[in-house]
């Protein structure tokens, strides 16, 4: 077989961090993802950008860091909300880890357009 | 009450082995691997390397008793056997703080492990583990951003950083280097690595490769929308070479620099890693020639000492050796060496070859950085030895996909992501390491490939340094 037909062709994608090059969770893994923020002890929290934004250090919280929060539910149907009220922004879950003063994770769960 | 002056040959243990010594908080303490020759007993042994370590010499001399020894004196204060070795024991030794001087690494080893290691009546002597005392440790710079900062900087959260090394190491020229930088970043990878052995050789001098780099750096990170980096490796022939190259990472506004603190030597390396810490840069520590030094399990220094110095000059990243590649490296003793590179305290465990508490107090931590042998089918055993704090690094894990460097890159990328989602998730990441994998590549063809070309490639060799465990 001639090498050029056994080559792909691989074409950069833009990407937004961890998780960037999976495809979008289903809701189940969603779920997942956000009983290990809770379980590590973590505080959610809710961020969103236009996505012209992206690249910015500082995206805005949805409400306030949801700190101690144990419920998944609760969760969830805040990144709900927060995707229905900016629904072309990019919507991501932070896990804030206030031991390190870092982000234990964070992976975007809606893109926007 | 003064002493008199005697001259002659005393026997180091009258002097050096107290058995009955407590040591201080502030005293450095040390555990040597000693073997001596045949018929010196041990204590003689023992005290012969604490006398040569610290204040003593062959003879009385005078001068002695111009100055309270007692107060400088290094001491012998326990003796053990070593499991599994009926010749060598371990001699522990503790040396008073006055000692050293502040902040430098340089000057510590140039007394540990100076003069004594050509002693005589030693056969063989190893370095096995260092002290640190929290009043020496405040006095050292450390790693210049460390850990969190540097997440924050590259902005890379709830995973391990995903690099690898530029190859062929040698003989690209500046431009032709950019390209194979480029293809890897807009592949997906966070990090590039110049090879330890590229500084500024006449195929590529320094500032071609910096500047076809920082081009390939900025355009990846336009294209991909994440933030890129590539290690710009600084060591030079002198510490004036070492700046002005750094300065000229620093003018074409590069994250991270890079520098081999073994071949560089100490000095060179806390100075460079003080320049980071003024200049906001992070710092990448190579270790060439560090196997030379640790992996006689009998004589030499243990690389976890090597490790620790490391975290005191000043360094974000430091290769640990990968335990799975094509480099020796064993699980426990990895784990116990990059514990002191990542935490704050970590506790005596001879299971994983620390000899002592070491407290670490606020100095910041190292990324663990796995590199050598290794690709996509390691994924899972990585994430799981190293943990989210470390950087992956694959060079022909990367650059020998068959579609080249960029989707080699692809390849490594969504096989760290879906262990990691799979880690988060609650899967056990080894057992079902096959499952993982190849339910990823279903989405990504570039994984699919790769898991096919390295199926058949291990490095099971057995490791030549062991712990002494029974």
């Amino acid at each position: 077989m001639p090498f050029q037909s056994t080559v792909g062709d691989y074409q950069t994608v833009a990407t937004l961090e961890t998780f960037g090059f999976l495809p979008p969770m289903t809701q189940d893994e969603i779920y997942d993802q956000i009983a290990y923020i809770i379980a590590q002890g973590w505080s959610p929290v809710i961020e969103h950008v236009h996505p012209s934004g992206s690249m910015q250090t500082y995206w805005s919280y949805w409400k306030l860091p949801f700190f101690g929060e144990k419920d998944l539910n609760l969760v969830v149907s805040e990144l709900e909300a927060c995707h229905r009220a900016y629904p072309d922004h990019h919507v991501r879950i932070v896990g804030y880890d206030a031991y390190t003063q870092s982000q234990g994770t964070c992976f975007v769960v809606f893109q926007g357009r | 009450m003064a002493k008199k002056y005697d001259a002659g040959v005393k026997e180091y243990r009258d002097t050096y082995f107290t058995p009955d010594y407590v040591p201080l908080d502030t005293d450095l303490l040390a555990c040597f691997k000693c073997t001596g020759q045949e018929g010196v007993p041990k204590e003689e042994v023992a005290a012969a390397v604490a006398a040569e370590s610290s204040t003593g010499t062959w003879s009385t001399v005078w001068s002695e008793l111009l100055v309270d020894l007692e107060f400088y004196k290094g001491r012998c204060y326990r003796i053990e056997d070593v499991p599994g070795d009926k010749d060598a024991f371990y001699a522990f030794i503790a040396y008073p703080l006055d000692l050293f001087e502040e902040g430098s690494i340089t000057n510590v080893l140039t007394s540990l492990v100076g003069n004594v290691f050509g002693f005589k009546a030693l056969r063989h002597l190893r370095l096995e583990d260092i002290r640190f005392p929290m009043a020496f440790i405040k006095t050292c710079g450390g790693p210049p951003s460390g850990i969190v900062v540097e997440r924050d900087r590259l902005n890379k959260y709830g995973r391990p950083l995903l690099g690898c090394t530029i190859k062929p190491k040698l003989g690209l020229s500046g431009k032709n280097y950019g390209r194979v930088v480029y293809e890897c970043l807009r592949g997906g990878l966070d990090l590039t690595k110049d090879d330890e052995n590229i500084n500024s050789q006449p195929f590529q001098r320094w500032r071609e490769r910096f500047e076809f780099v920082a081009e390939a750096v900025k355009l990846a990170q336009q294209e991909t929308g994440e933030v890129k980096g590539h290690y710009l490796n600084c060591t030079a022939t002198t510490p004036e070479e070492m700046y002005e190259r750094a300065e000229f990472a620093k003018e074409l506004d590069m994250p991270i620099i890079m520098h081999d603190y073994i071949t560089g030597g100490f000095t060179a390396n806390t100075g460079l890693a003080n320049w980071c810490r003024k200049n906001g840069m992070l710092l990448h520590i190579h270790r060439a020639m560090h196997a030379v030094i640790d992996r006689h399990p009998q004589h030499g220094i243990h690389f976890r000492v090597l490790a620790k110095c490391l975290r005191l000059s000043g360094g974000d990243q430091l290769h640990t050796g990968t335990v799975v590649g094509k480099l020796e490296g064993d699980r426990q003793t990895t784990l116990g060496y990059i514990d002191n590179l990542r935490e704050s305290f970590v506790p005596e465990d001879r299971t994983r070859g620390n000899f002592f508490d070491q407290d670490w107090g606020s100095m910041p931590g190292v990324f663990a950085v796995a590199s050598g042998g290794i690709h996509v089918w390691h994924m899972p055993a990585l994430l799981a030895i190293f943990g989210d704090d470390s950087c992956l690094q694959f060079g022909g894990g990367t650059h020998g996909h068959p579609w080249g460097s960029a989707a080699g890159a692809a390849a490594n990328r969504v096989a760290l992501e879906a262990c990691v989602k799979a880690r988060n998730a609650g899967r056990e990441i080894e057992k079902e390491s096959r499952d993982i994998l190849l339910e990823a590549a279903k989405h990504s063809p570039e994984l699919a490939i790769a898991l096919e070309t390295w199926k058949e490639i291990k490095f099971e060799f057995d490791t030549v340094d062991k712990l002494d465990v029974q």
